[in-house]
């Protein structure tokens, strides 16, 4: 749990958080977005002490962040950016093992921790394991800078933009791999970004800013529903509401009883993928199948048009 | 097969035509200060083996202006030298006339230039060679060996530059030793200062212009006078301070040479600490906060680093900088090689004056190779490709 108490910060005259409240659940996801010089990655900033605030406090799991050094809080919190940030003269069991080694970890912990991580985003840790971070491709520095600041098992990961330098097909990827590492360790994390439709796929809560301050924090179907302000109205894009809306759930949740033809779709894809299936495959209903490939239903075009519809 | 024109070796060949047919090969004086007499190769070699050394040559023109196997070419050049070097040797025994201990025999232009296109011959195959940094490091040291060979062996004995060697053996060698003591001790001085304060102007920007302006001011003054305004402070403090003559410090001689030396180290030094930090990616820096390393860990475990190569590019410059600069201490009393080029110039003894000079240039060459190794070396280590 974060709670984040009146905090404010100021460079001389410019604040640019002002007055900021909010609480964080534990083993959610919190996405912090906004335009850019909007506060946000300031915000999250404050929240390891990269930046100190000019007022407020910053409590985590019901103690204030400044009761230990800053560096020594910043090893308890995972920590990703834009970029990745790795050590170019470090290897990439290395670089992983940064805060463990930092933390004085056992050198047999260490090497098994790197093992598990790397396995964990898919990277053979005999062959990456000795590697440098330039011979690695943009996707997997990322894999890498995030299996970095998850070494030491922090409750909590701060991510600034960390998909911001993939393409798309990577980003979605990233994404995906994100949610299933959040459900396997139960992290806390706090991402910022602008990109909405990043958003709206990982945050459980969405906290938008707007020149240092908090605008609106909600789940994504409240925001959409009910926008604070004309602001957030813009930022989500009045044009993309069904999608987003579409987006948020799974096709599972859509299914309905009965068959159809057609290629199945799987029941975790989101309801906005089966929604594009539908169009491209020009039918109106296709079959939803679960992890283990037996059918649970189907979805139907007027499903998921109801779906998208403004809810009363 | 069709044959192609190498355009270095028309150079190279020029060079080595002109060296070889029209230049001098050595010098025959009747005592060290006399004008010297021109001997061209025909003249300063015994009969046939000046035949066959110009034979030599033209064949090697074909060679190097042709574009032929780069590893033929090392080979030659290699090969060539060491002839040149034997040749010059039994030159000046030929030349010399029995029992006479006055004459003198150099090399002649023609014999620097014929070295020199061989040398650039050997370094351009070198170069095309990529040897890595081990195996340059490996070559200096089989030139050197052949050198010391060559010196040992009694091989240059009748050279003149030897001759004026025989007569100062001993004070070469104190020489020597102060001129590498001078080199190596203020550059030594100048990392344990510049090192520091580079990382000071890293962190405080206030301070980074200001630093490297004076800096830049010291390295503008003219060596002779800086030894000059040296003279008064250093003499005071031999004077003043307690303790400061008994360990060498005075207004003359070494003191002011080390203390010079080192101001002009110094902004090598401490530019390329500035560079080298401010080119650590950003990113990296960042990260290294995020994660949780205190600046000191920050600085020893990725900033130093990462820069490393930077910095030593700027050890180079300095240590190469400094052999050569260490010559002018002997105007004020400091010592080293620079002893015997100014008698040299002093006696209009060009003899002497290359007994001074050729070990000067031999000893930065080779720090140059090392460091250009070691540079390399830690450049190529894998996390820092570009």
């Amino acid at each position: 749990m974060i709670e984040i108490e009146a905090i404010t910060k100021r460079y001389g005259d410019t604040t640019v958080v002002d007055d900021v409240s909010m609480t964080i659940a534990p083993h959610t996801i919190t996405v912090i977005v906004g335009t850019s010089g909007s506060g946000k990655t300031t915000l999250m900033r404050m929240i390891n002490r990269l930046v100190e605030p000019s007022e407020g406090t910053i409590r985590i799991d019901g103690a204030d962040n400044h009761a230990i050094p800053g560096h020594e809080l910043r090893r308890r919190i995972g920590y990703a950016i834009q970029g990745h940030g790795l050590f170019p003269h470090r290897t990439v069991a290395q670089n992983i093992a940064t805060v463990p080694t930092l933390l004085g970890w056992e050198r047999r912990r260490i090497d098994a921790k790197v093992e598990e991580l790397l396995s964990l985003f898919q990277l053979d840790a005999a062959a990456f394991g000795p590697r440098y971070p330039h011979e690695l491709s943009g996707g997997q520095q990322q894999r890498v800078g995030v299996a970095r600041a998850l070494a030491a098992e922090p409750n909590i990961l701060l991510m600034d933009e960390p998909f911001g330098a993939l393409d798309p097909v990577i980003r979605a990827k990233a994404q995906d791999d994100l949610l299933a590492i959040q459900r396997h360790f139960g992290t806390t994390i706090v991402l910022v970004t602008h990109d909405m439709e990043e958003a709206f796929h990982l945050a459980d809560k969405i906290a938008v800013m707007d020149k240092g301050k908090i605008v609106q924090y909600a789940a994504p179907e409240e925001m959409l529903v009910n926008p604070a302000t004309d602001f957030v109205e813009t930022l989500i894009g009045a044009g993309e509401r069904p999608f987003r809306l579409l987006s948020v759930g799974t096709t599972g949740e859509a299914a309905e009883a009965g068959t159809a033809d057609g290629e199945p779709l799987a029941a975790d894809a989101s309801q906005r993928d089966a929604l594009s299936a539908l169009l491209w495959s020009g039918r109106d209903a296709l079959p939803v199948v679960g992890a283990d490939g037996e059918p649970i239903g189907r979805v139907t075009l007027a499903g998921l048009a109801r779906r998208a519809a403004r809810p009363q | 097969m069709t044959l192609r024109i190498d355009k270095l070796g028309v150079v190279i060949a020029a060079l080595l035509a002109y060296g070889a047919f029209v230049a001098p090969f050595a010098n025959f004086r009747a005592n060290r200060i006399v004008p010297g007499e021109a001997r061209t190769i025909l003249e300063a070699l015994p009969s046939g083996l000046g035949a066959a050394l110009l034979v030599f040559v033209a064949v090697s023109l074909v060679v190097i202006v042709l574009k032929t196997p780069t590893l033929l070419r090392l080979v030659l050049g290699l090969a060539a030298t060491l002839a040149l070097a034997l040749l010059i040797g039994l030159s000046a025994r030929y030349l010399t006339p029995p029992e006479n201990t006055y004459a003198r025999v150099a090399p002649a232009s023609g014999f620097w230039l014929t070295s020199f296109a061989f040398v650039l011959l050997t370094a351009d195959a070198l170069t095309r060679l990529r040897l890595s940094p081990y195996a340059r490091i490996a070559l200096l040291a089989a030139v050197a060996a052949a050198a010391a060979g060559l010196l040992l062996s009694g091989a240059w004995d009748g050279l003149s530059i030897l001759k004026e060697y025989a007569s100062r053996a001993d004070t070469f060698w104190l020489e020597a030793s102060r001129h590498v003591v001078l080199a190596l001790g203020s550059l030594a001085a100048a990392a344990l200062f510049g090192l520091p304060i580079g990382i000071l102007c890293h962190r405080v920007e206030a301070l980074r212009a200001g630093v490297l302006n004076v800096l830049n001011i010291i390295q503008t003054i003219p060596s002779i006078a800086l030894f000059g305004l040296l003279i008064a402070p250093l003499g005071w403090i031999a004077v003043h301070v307690p303790g400061a003559s008994a360990i060498g410090i005075r207004g003359i001689g070494a003191a002011p040479a080390f203390v010079a030396l080192f101001l002009y180290s110094l902004l090598p030094v401490v530019a390329n600490t500035v560079v080298g930090l401010a080119g650590v990616p950003r990113d990296a820096n960042e990260a290294a906060r995020g994660i949780g390393m205190t600046d000191r860990q920050r600085l020893f475990g990725v900033e130093l680093p990462l820069a490393f190569p930077v910095i030593l590019t700027g050890i180079r410059i300095v240590l190469v900088q400094n052999i050569g600069l260490a010559t002018i201490a002997a105007l004020i009393g400091g010592g080293g090689f620079g002893v015997f080029v100014f008698q040299g110039i002093g006696q209009t003894a060009m003899d002497l004056v290359l007994l001074g000079a050729v070990p000067t240039v031999a000893l930065a060459f080779a720090a140059a190779v090392v460091l250009d190794a070691a540079t390399e070396l830690s450049n190529s280590k894998p996390g820092r490709a570009a």
